[in-house]
């Protein structure tokens, strides 16, 4: 049977916020076990929760992000499961009338054809504590630093065919929220999360099959990965005449599994109810123009933007446009004099994997952008040879001044002096007569194959310095002169 | 509303309360008066009324994006039935 896939995507984000959703404590990463976490997060007895106007702020600039409708009206919800590491027995949450409403957020796909995802809603709450198994023999050690830091869960409808379409939207939305600043981005500590709701049907069938959702991935990879192998898993019970059990499950990435969470089946009531303790947060027209007018060039116009008005292919821009501050500096190298098409070749070459090798984000790069500009005009006006232009940027990596200072300071001018490259060329065809006789001997394909001999002595001769387009053309006149 | 014994024990469970055996038929018959007093209010046309969520006529007061809360770990411990390292410890729960 041939089966097709159907994926819908829940992404909880921590949004930036320095301070808690419902307390002043601090959000920062890695404190010490419950350094920041208050009464009010630990759930004690008494304790009010009072709303963080920037989690709203947050919540709102993604809504208008990506067109969504804006709740004018929205309520939190209590959200009730017993967990340790829900200190209060209720996550405050948004069930009944979220913030964000419906919209549609469109992600490009590798070829830049734009592919619609449907947005169900949006809403917010707060995380839960973080329980650690591994640290204490017959314990569970409870931390709650996390407890109470500001989620917007981010839900679509059932819109994906493939994994590959689920991580294009986890790319975009990443790249969408940190354009917006309204989260750090960052996965490996957890400020993108994803809940994978996968089900399978007949190719060409309308009808929905029974989902399983997949828990809590903090990975594009492994979202990629837990798709293809909870695909496997399903077809091969459907294959096989069974059917699928709703559950929720886990993906064990060293196994590449994922894992039924028994513990779930039971809880799977959470009997919310309007929270008491808040009031409906109202948002007004006013207030939307005004978060609105703070709104960012999005990576969906800015990858416009640079195809119109810098000529570059979409690959390229796709390539520059989800990271903000790579965009910000390609677009500074431009500025400062750099040809487009060129700095974008730099960038994405040569300056990429040099970051990538010492392990420096694109804002610590210690080659400027005003630099690689510098390095790119000499290029272009024929001073550097692509050769000799490497030999530029490394210097510019290890801090040796600008493009000029270092050109200058090694005498790594390109000889573009006929005269001088004429003599350079008549000493190489003296010195070598044995492979100057074989040359003339051989037919036209063998001769072309044969040259690059002398091309190599020419360029040796002159330490890589000789322009090499001309080389290649007094060469050929030169040994042609000697039949 | 009618209410039978096991709709009584699913909710004991979720609310991690403990009905015993013997108190399950007196539980489930006073919890059907009582849902019974709820039904009564379904009787009433609320088509055009809308669903009120807090009895406030209010809305939500924001405060600014600021930690004001410093580290007081010590204090919030203290009454903790166990802790080590700077966590809560709770017998162990395992996924």
């Amino acid at each position: 049977m041939s089966w097709e896939t159907v994926i819908g995507l829940e992404v909880h984000l921590q949004l930036a916020t320095q301070s808690k959703i419902f307390s002043g404590s601090a959000t920062v990463f890695g404190a010490a076990p419950n350094e920041q976490a208050d009464a009010v997060d630990l759930g004690m007895p008494g304790m009010l929760p009072v709303l963080n106007e920037e989690a709203v702020r947050y919540a709102v600039k993604f809504g208008l992000g990506i067109g969504a409708r804006i709740g004018e009206r929205s309520v939190f919800d209590r959200k009730n499961y017993f967990y340790p590491d829900l200190p209060k027995g209720y996550q405050v949450s948004q069930f009944f009338a979220p913030i964000v409403c419906e919209g549609v957020f469109e992600v490009a796909l590798e070829d830049g054809t734009l592919y619609p995802i449907r947005i169900t809603r949006a809403h917010l709450e707060e995380d839960a504590g973080k329980s650690v198994h591994d640290a204490f023999s017959r314990e569970t050690g409870i931390d709650l630093n996390r407890a109470g830091t500001p989620l917007l869960e981010i839900v679509t409808e059932p819109d994906f065919r493939s994994a590959e379409q689920a991580v294009a939207y986890l790319k975009a939305l990443h790249s969408l929220v940190t354009y917006l600043g309204i989260s750090d981005g960052n996965m490996a500590e957890g400020s993108m999360r994803c809940d994978i709701n996968i089900s399978l049907r007949e190719k060409g069938s309308d009808a929905l099959g029974t989902r399983t959702e997949i828990k809590n991935v903090n990975s594009f990879r492994f979202v990629e990965r837990a798709i293809h192998s909870e695909y496997e898993r399903q077809a091969d019970i459907l294959d096989n005449g069974g059917s699928i059990t709703q559950e929720t499950r886990l993906y064990d990435a060293e196994q590449n599994v994922t894992r039924s969470m028994r513990s779930k089946e039971v809880a799977n009531d959470y009997r919310y109810f309007p929270e008491p303790d808040l009031l409906p947060i109202v948002i007004d027209a006013e207030y939307i123009e005004s978060v609105r007018a703070t709104l960012p060039e999005l990576p969906g116009a800015k990858r416009m933007r640079f195809t119109a008005e810098y000529g570059l292919n979409e690959y390229d821009a796709a390539l520059l446009v989800p990271n903000h501050s790579l965009a910000d500096y390609f677009e500074s190298v431009v500025t400062a004099g750099g040809a487009a098409k060129p700095a974008a070749n730099w960038i994405l070459g040569d300056l990429t994997a040099a970051l990538n090798r010492s392990e420096t984000d694109i804002t610590d790069s210690p080659v400027s952008a005003k630099q690689l500009a510098g390095l790119i005009v000499r290029i272009e006006d024929g001073t550097l040879s692509s050769k000799l232009a490497k030999q530029v940027f490394d210097a510019l990596w290890a801090g040796e001044g600008d493009a000029d200072q270092i050109i200058e300071a090694r005498g790594l001018k390109q000889v573009s002096d006929s005269g001088a490259l004429e003599s350079m060329v008549e000493a190489v065809i003296a010195a070598n007569p044995a492979q100057v006789a074989q040359y003339l001997a051989a037919d036209e394909a063998k001769q072309k194959k044969l040259s690059g001999f002398f091309v190599g002595q020419i360029m040796k001769a002159s330490k890589g310095q000789a322009n090499p387009q001309m080389v290649n053309e007094l060469l050929l006149l030169k040994l042609n002169d000697q039949s | 509303m009618s209410v039978s014994p096991q709709d009584v024990e699913k909710v004991a469970l979720l609310a991690r309360l403990a009905i015993s055996e013997s108190d399950l038929p007196e539980v489930t018959e006073r919890f059907g008066r009582v849902l019974g007093l709820v039904d009564e209010l379904n009787t009433i046309d609320t088509e055009t009324v809308v669903p009120m969520s807090n009895p406030h006529d209010m809305h939500q007061r924001l405060r600014p994006d600021a930690v004001t809360r410093q580290n007081n770990r010590e204090n919030l411990m203290a009454s903790a039935p166990a802790q080590d390292q700077g966590y809560f410890l709770v017998p162990k729960v395992i996924d």
